[in-house]
Parts: structure tokens; C-alpha cells; sequence
């Protein structure tokens, strides 16, 4: 009995609060938008054979046909990949540092990682705009020091938005890869280096693979969030951001096109499924490797 | 004054207090007890003694109640216990890991099973003290787990798990992660523990030298069947079987076709052109039937000279010495190639040492040194 | 290992300059006199004063903290449960889905949890408001505890939950008295988890906030939208203010009770 109710509360919570809002997301991307209230046709209400009748694909045609939706698409996909690459190359040396640093500092750096994650994310995007902007305080200390003598246009720029998301996912990126190099064991190095290699050569032969499990984790938790990511490019980005999250929003609140909006999630959604489950299996492979 | 003999299982009026009744476990396709019928007495020092994954903490958790019996059944005086859930069970349980509450302290983790029933808070009070002082911890009543030694922890364990007086205790691995020395030690005070507080232990274990020194009887266990059960004299001096006396000590094992030769006595035909080994064995073997002569490595004498009125007396050639302090092992290799143990104790400080490598010696033994097994 | 070169000391310094510096301008800039952020014209707390008394601030900041603290504390109630069914629940009809369930929140755009919310929502005639943003809240944030909990639950000797069996325990009491007393702190942890994520969110609240509910993350975007403004550098200050001195102190008071352990075990053993 008491099993029973521990697996029926939390079950049915997500049942009512996850799975089923999916299930009307997906049947409302199947309806039309209409003059009422809700503002999408067919309802329940217009009963069972008619309401199922009524559903079709037009909006995914619509999608398909204009191509907003289509570079809103790409170009996510394209700020997500590059933005993760990017990551990548910013984490890793703290990563690596982090790991080499003594032993009784290890902890504190970690704390120091983690922190920001702790701290309001909008703030974080936030605090760029007062430092990107044309009078900000970039522009100002370039124009201080004379390496430019002209403002340069960074904020409402994708510069600015690959920025963001650097700053704000960067944590993600250097903990998994922090774990992997942190279980190296050194002798590896040195093993290697004792038959032959150069520094650079026992890095690149032995550090790079066996932080591999790290390096692809913390790319995922990047690029997965970055591609639906809604708050750095509606505040860094420019009107010629295209971002799919930004397009979802507006298409909601500003067109109140709900069916479109619900059509543009499922095609989000498909297109993260792969990632994900690629996620999944690194993540479990990773833990069959430990065990 | 006679001392009447602890042994209940000789006496067939007694009532087993535990009877295991053709109990098979499967988990899946792993069969981890296999048809086993075992009974245990009251006031036994119980041991099951086998390998890793033989099954033992398999009937040991049965006994608890964390694990049921696929098929047959467990009797505790008489009952039938499978539908008796664990915290219902007048068994209790002293884990491995002693599992002892880091949250709470020595006293309140000893008095936590008491609290469960609705036992007066001063008795709860009498009992913990008592329990303290049987395990002589009053002085780390107020400690938590972490803040007291190893050993400290085991006997708090003890405690807890004696605390509520069952009718039967269960120890895992009681001693296994105390170190050789303190092991020894503890031995003693379990036994010493069992024998006042009058309760039945069930020990799992897998170091037969400790089965050996608490137990009243021990069951060898392997592959989820009990191989025997006998007293820790017997399972040495008269095991059933290859399996147990190769478990049990250090023994040689010399296989061969048995040869009656006399009432008891038989001829062991060993390696084509040797002459034969004499034995005297309890149980019958026929002419030709392939049998394995078992002997103790110390029962075997090793001299420069034959000795006249051996039973068995060989010669051979001192292959290995082991120095083991209180005894060396020689290992000496016999015209036929097989190679024998030799144990002889180091009675003197400085002694000339005996033998050396490639020596030529004599090793002999009597016809009752060894057992003849058939498998 | 002992000694940092040169390129490790350098990308750890630029990394947490990385990490760092923008918070400390945005910090330092909340004491300009200015109103123009960017003119630096000399210390002052004014912006202090006029966000106390800024009565939409305070109501959305208010508001927040509502939502916060129920929205976390039911979370925690059920992540814990769901927790303890995905580790010891053992198998049961649907045990894929449930497991998917809980993991996809984490790996969820939130635009798409914020709209299948809001549609839900509507759908059922539910009027947006506190109820409905706890709702969404306590629905992802259970998640990121259950994850919590679960993981600490995975090294839980499971010996004692069963000695408590043993010592005559029913099973809720076993749960009660000996494992919620030992993974408590993973259960806080989870709780200031859920508290952060439900204090930060924008996206989700703001699909399943109605008028006549706002929070302080929603009021801020709204006003950062339109530039960067003193008074929000102030209110950034006071919440990055916080989380600093929660994250340190947590961590120090962690730091403190795993040196007293390791100090009592030595002790003991040398005693013995």
C-alpha cells in the first residue's frame, strides 16, 4: 500500500504537469488558429469525430513553406554548434588548470565554478549588456588603452550572443571535463613521456582521449540548452538574431498564434531528441566504464 | 563429575530450532541455494564456511527475512516463517558492514530496536546498561560512530543486535574488517558473549580458521549445497570429500584405485611401478574403484632414514622449502613425480637446519594418517 | 602536480577574470551617482534608496519569494519521493516512462515546458496566477531534486535500512528514523536548488504568470529590454549579495563538519 502511493504521487504529478501538456502541445500543432477563446480550432467540445477529422499538418506545411522558420532553424543550430565549440576551447584549459592546481585549492575552484550557477542567469546576461554596449565599459577601455579610436558595435550583434552564451554555459562545460582530468591518474604522463613524447605530444596522445567522456558531456549540456535558448539572444542579440527560442516566443505572445507556436516546439523538440539520446547513452557508458 | 557434551544433533529427541526444508533460492537463472536441508539447535555456535557467492549470506538473509524462498520452507520453533516479515522476526541480525545509525549515538543506537516495541522507557534504560557492560562500552554510551575504533563499533553492533534478546543471531562476517590481531581477540569474546547470553548464533564466514574456533558445528558450503556439517574436529580430521579437506587446512591429495586389502584395509594403487599405499578407511570401496587418499601435511614425517615400522614410508627429493617460523613445509617430490607436503614444527630456536634442497629423503605415515574419499 | 606553470596560472587567471569581472563592474556600477550606467560620477547609494522604495519591485520581489518557497518545498517532497522510487522502488509497470519523465524537464528548452504549461493550463480553465506559476515550478524543479536525492540515495548502505527492518522498524519508520536523518543534507541541498531555480526563472513564469501575478525575474526582464538601468544594477547587487554569502557560508559550515568527522575518527583511532 504504502509502495503503492510513493510510486502513484510523484507519477501522476508528472503524468498531469509534463505529459500530458506535451500531448496538448502536439494535438494543438495539429489544429488551426481561430477567433476564440482558447484561439484554436477543433475542442473537445466540437466532439469525437469531428475534433480528430479536424487535425492536420497545415502548420507544419506553413513552416516548411516560409523561411524564417527555416534559418530561425539553422541559424540556432549554427549558434549552438559554433557557441559549444567555442566553450569548448574557452573550458578546457580552466579545466585542465584546475586539475593540475594543488591539491587543497582543488575544492575552492570548484566553489568558484559553481558559484555563478547559483546566481540569477539573467543577471549574468544582463551584466553584458552594460559592458558590450556602445558607451559600455569595453568600448570604453579599448578606447582608453587606443587600441580602437571609434566605438565598435558589439551588443544586439550575434557576437554578443555567442558571448552570453560562453559566459553563462561555460560552468557546464568545465565540471565534466574538471571530473575526467581530475580521476587522470599523472603517471600516465609521465609514463608517456618516459617513452618519448614531448609534453605537447603526451597532452594530445593521452590527456585529450581520456578526458574524451568529459569533453563530450559538457559539449551536450551546452549545446542542448544553447539551441533553445531564449533570454541571451532576446537581450544581447539584434533584430538578425535568429534564434528558434526567440521565434517561439514572439510567434506566442506578440502573433498569438498558438498553433504555429505548437508546431514550432515539436519541431524543436525533434530536433533535440537526438542530441539527448545521445547524451544519454554517452552518459551511460561513461558509468558503465566506472563500474 | 561428568561434564555432559554440547551435542543436541546426536540426540534425536531434541527439536531443531531452525530447519531449512528442502529450501531451493533463485534469483533469475542463478540458483544460489539448491535444495538444502540443514538443522540448527538451540544454543549453537552455528558457522556456514564457504567461498564467496557458495550461497551462505543467501540463507543468512532468509533467515532474516530479506530474501524468501523460491521453493521449500524455513521453520523457527516449529513456525513456518516466510510470511513473517523481518521487523516481525524474533531473529535479528549483525551486518558486514555493521550498519550501526552514524546519526545517533552508541546508546541510542543500541536502544533503537528496544524503542520499537512498547517496552517501559527505564527498562529500555536497564537493558542498554546492561548491554553496555556485557560489550564493555559504558564509557562511549554518548559517542557517535564515527568518534570510537573499529573494534569499538563491532561490539556495538553486537549490542544493538542482542539488545532485543532474540531467539537467534545472525552475524555476517562479524570480524572481517577488524585486523588479524584484534580478530583473534574478538574470537574469543564472541564465544565468551554466546555462551552467557545462552542465544543460538548463525555465523557466515569465509575464513575457515575463525569457523574453526567459535563454532559448535560448520557447514562447508559450496555452490549453494551444504557438502557437510560436522563439528570443526570431523570437517578436519574426517571430511567427506575432496572439496572439504582441500577447503579445510592444507592436505595432499594422492589419487589412485583402491584395492581391499583386510577388514577396513585397503591398498591405494597410485602411479604405474611404485609401490602401493596402505590406509584404513570407514567406508567401503570396491576393488578398482578410483578413490583420493587426503593427508595432512603434518602427519606425514620426513627423515634422512627410512623409518622401520612405518605403514607408508617413501623416498623422494626436497624440491622447496617453505620457512614459515613456527613450521616449515617441504615439499618433496616422489619417483612418480607427485609432490608431497611435509610439516614439521620448529621446537628449537637455533636447529641445524634439517634438509636442503635436492636431498634425498624419507617421508612415512601411518595406515590411519589420511582419509580415503571417493570424490 | 605541485608546481602551476605559466600556462596553467594563466588561464586560471583569465578564466575566473572571465567569470568574474562582469558581476564586480556590474557591482561597482550600482554605486555610480549617475544615471547614465556607464558615466562613472563618484560613490553613491541612491539607487539603494529609490529601489526600496520602488513598491513594484518589492510586490514582484515578494511575490517571488512566495512562489519560491512553496513551489521548492513541494518539490522536495516529491523529488525525494520520486527519488526513492527510481533507486529502491525496484521494477513496476511504466518504470522507462517515469525515469524519462524525470530526466526530460532537465534537458527541456523552457520555452517549450512554459508553453505546454500555459496550454494546459488554459485547457483546464486554471487562471493564471501564484497557483499556476508553483505549479510549473514545483513540476521542473522536483526533477533537479529527485536527481539529488537519488544520487546520494545510490551510495546509501542499504544495511541500514535493513538493521532498522531488523530492530522491528516498518518500513515509512525506517525511512523516517534512519535514512531521511542521513541524506538530509542531499534533501537540503535539493531544496536550495529548487528555491534558486524557481527564484531565477523567466521563461517558465512568464508563460504561466497572469497579470495579476508578477515576479521579480519578470519585472526585470521587462525592464532590462529597454537598457541597462542603475536601479537594476542595485537589485542585481543585493541578489548576487546573497547567493555569495549563502554559497560560502553552506560550504564553509560542509567544510567545518567534514574536518570535525575527520578529526573525531583519528582520535579513535588512536585510542583503540
Amino acid at each position: 500500500m504504502q509502495r503503492l502511493a510513493l510510486i502513484a504521487v510523484p507519477y501522476a504529478w508528472l503524468l498531469a504537469l509534463f505529459l500530458i501538456p506535451f500531448v496538448i502541445v502536439f494535438k494543438i500543432s495539429l489544429s488551426d488558429i481561430a477567433l476564440a477563446i482558447p484561439p484554436y480550432t477543433p475542442t473537445l467540445k466540437d466532439g469525437f469525430g469531428p475534433f480528430f477529422s479536424a487535425l492536420d499538418f497545415e502548420n507544419f506545411a506553413f513552416l516548411a513553406s516560409d523561411d524564417l522558420y527555416w534559418r530561425a532553424y539553422v541559424s540556432s543550430l549554427r549558434i549552438a554548434l559554433v557557441s559549444t565549440f567555442l566553450t569548448l576551447l574557452v573550458g578546457y584549459p580552466i579545466a585542465y588548470a584546475m586539475a593540475r592546481a594543488p591539491e587543497e585549492w582543488r575544492p575552492t575552484l570548484m566553489m568558484l565554478v559553481i558559484l555563478p550557477f547559483w546566481t540569477s542567469f539573467l543577471i549574468r546576461v544582463y551584466a553584458w549588456m552594460g559592458i558590450l554596449s556602445q558607451e559600455g565599459f569595453l568600448n570604453q577601455f579599448l578606447l582608453w588603452t587606443g587600441v580602437i579610436s571609434t566605438p565598435l558595435t558589439i551588443l544586439n550583434t550575434n557576437t554578443a550572443v555567442y558571448i552570453g552564451i560562453i559566459y553563462t554555459y561555460v560552468p557546464f562545460m568545465i565540471l565534466p571535463i574538471f571530473a575526467a582530468l581530475d580521476r587522470l591518474d599523472g603517471s600516465l604522463i609521465e609514463a608517456a613521456e618516459d617513452l618519448g613524447c614531448s609534453r605537447f605530444q603526451a597532452f594530445w596522445l593521452v590527456t585529450i582521449p581520456l578526458s574524451k567522456n568529459g569533453i563530450i558531456a559538457g559539449s551536450f549540456l551546452v549545446f542542448i540548452p544553447a539551441l533553445g535558448e531564449f533570454v541571451i539572444p532576446s537581450l544581447l542579440g539584434g533584430s538578425g538574431t535568429l534564434m528558434i527560442g526567440k521565434v517561439l516566443w514572439e510567434e506566442f505572445f506578440n502573433n498569438r498564434d498558438w498553433p504555429v507556436a505548437s508546431a514550432v516546439a515539436v519541431i524543436l523538440l525533434l530536433i533535440l531528441i537526438i542530441p539527448i539520446i545521445l547524451f544519454q547513452r554517452n552518459q551511460q557508458r561513461q558509468a558503465e566504464d566506472e563500474a | 563429575m561428568t561434564q555432559t557434551v554440547f551435542a543436541p544433533w546426536d540426540d534425536p529427541s531434541k527439536k531443531p530450532l531452525i530447519r531449512f526444508d528442502c529450501v531451493t533460492k533463485r534469483f533469475g537463472d542463478f540458483v544460489a541455494i539448491d535444495d538444502l536441508s540443514l538443522d540448527i539447535f538451540e544454543q549453537e555456535f552455528f558457522a556456514l564456511l564457504g567461498p564467496s557467492g557458495c550461497g551462505k549470506t543467501t540463507m543468512m538473509r532468509m533467515l532474516a527475512g530479506f530474501e524468501a524462498p523460491t521453493e521449500g520452507k524455513i521453520e523457527l520453533a516449529g513456525q513456518d516463517i516466510a510470511p513473517v516479515p523481518p521487523n516481525k522476526r524474533a531473529v535479528n541480525m549483525m551486518f558486514q558492514s555493521y550498519a550501526l545509525f552514524p546519526h545517533l549515538s552508541v546508546y541510542e543506537n543500541i536502544a533503537f530496536g528496544l524503542r520499537r516495541g512498547d517496552m517501559p522507557k527505564n527498562d529500555i534504560d536497564d537493558r542498554v546498561g546492561e548491554m553496555l557492560k556485557l560489550t564493555r562500552l559504558e564509557k562511549f554510551a554518548r559517542r557517535k560512530p564515527h568518534q570510537i575504533s573499529g573494534g569499538q563499533r563491532q561490539r556495538v553492533a553486537l549490542a544493538r543486535s542482542l539488545a532485543k534478546a532474540p531467539k537467534l543471531l545472525l552475524l555476517d562476517e562479524p570480524l572481517g574488517a577488524l585486523d588479524a590481531k584484534l580478530r583473534q581477540a574478538t574470537q574469543f569474546e564472541l564465544m565468551d558473549i554466546q555462551e552467557k547470553t545462552g542465544t543460538t548464533f548463525v555465523i557466515v564466514t569465509h575464513d575457515q580458521e575463525e569457523a574453526m574456533t567459535v563454532a559448535s558445528r560448520v557447514a562447508v558450503m559450496d555452490e549453494g549445497r551444504v557438502i557437510q556439517v560436522a563439528t570443526p574436529e570431523r570437517i578436519y580430521e574426517a571430511p567427506n570429500s575432496v572439496y572439504v579437506a582441500d577447503f579445510i587446512g592444507d592436505v595432499n591429495i594422492i589419487k589412485g584405485t583402491a584395492k581391499p586389502s583386510g577388514s577396513d584395509r585397503y591398498e591405494i594403487l597410485h602411479t604405474d611401478g611404485q609401490p602401493p599405499f596402505s590406509a584404513v578407511s570407514e567406508t567401503s570401496f570396491s576393488e578398482g574403484q578410483t578413490c583420493h587418499l587426503a593427508i595432512r601435511p603434518e602427519k606425514v614425517s620426513i627423515s634422512a632414514d627410512r623409518t622401520a615400522d612405518a605403514d607408508n614410508a617413501v623416498q623422494g627429493k626436497v624440491l622447496d622449502i617453505a620457512y614459515l617460523g613456527n613450521l616449515s613445509t617441504y615439499y618433496v617430490e616422489l619417483p612418480g613425480g607427485q609432490v608431497i607436503k611435509a610439516q614439521t614444527a620448529n621446537t628449537r630456536r637455533v636447529s641445524r637446519r634439517g634438509f636442503t634442497w635436492e636431498d634425498s629423503v624419507w617421508l612415512s605415515w601411518t595406515a590411519t594418517a589420511g582419509v580415503l574419499l571417493a570424490e | 602536480m605541485n608546481r602551476l606553470s605559466w600556462f596553467n596560472v594563466t588561464s586560471l587567471t583569465l578564466g575566473f577574470a572571465f567569470l568574474y569581472l562582469p558581476m564586480v563592474i556590474l557591482i561597482i556600477y550600482s554605486f555610480n551617482e549617475s544615471k547614465l550606467v556607464t558615466v562613472w560620477a563618484g560613490f553613491s547609494t541612491r539607487w539603494y534608496g529609490e529601489l526600496i522604495q520602488n513598491e513594484a519591485f518589492l510586490d514582484a520581489a515578494w511575490v517571488t519569494i512566495k512562489v519560491a518557497v512553496t513551489s521548492s518545498t513541494l518539490a522536495t517532497v516529491l523529488g525525494t519521493m520520486a527519488a526513492y522510487v527510481l533507486v529502491r522502488g525496484g521494477r513496476f509497470l511504466g518504470r522507462t516512462l517515469f525515469s524519462g519523465m524525470i530526466y526530460a524537464p532537465l534537458v527541456m528548452p523552457e520555452v517549450i515546458t512554459g508553453l505546454s504549461l500555459l496550454l494546459l493550463f488554459i485547457g483546464i480553465g486554471l487562471d493564471r496566477g501564484v497557483l499556476t506559476i508553483v505549479l510549473a515550478h514545483t513540476t521542473f524543479s522536483m526533477c533537479y531534486v529527485s536527481v539529488v536525492v537519488s544520487s546520494r540515495l545510490m551510495t546509501f548502505d542499504r544495511s541500514l535500512e535493513e538493521a532498522a527492518l531488523d530492530l522491528g522498524c516498518s518500513g515509512f519508520d525506517a525511512f523516517r528514523l534512519v535514512t531521511l536523518p542521513i541524506i538530509a543534507p542531499a534533501v537540503i541541498s535539493g531544496w536550495l536548488l529548487a528555491f534558486t531555480l524557481s527564484l531565477d526563472d523567466l521563461v517558465i513564469a512568464s508563460f504561466t504568470a497572469g497579470p495579476s501575478a508578477t515576479t521579480l525575474p519578470i519585472k526585470i526582464f521587462s525592464a532590462v529590454r529597454l537598457g541597462v538601468s542603475p536601479e537594476i544594477n542595485a537589485l542585481s547587487t543585493i541578489m548576487i549579495g546573497i547567493v555569495t554569502v549563502g554559497v560560502i557560508s553552506a560550504s564553509l559550515v560542509s567544510k567545518q563538519n567534514s574536518l570535525r568527522q575527520q578529526r573525531d575518527e583519528q582520535a579513535a583511532a588512536r585510542t583503540a
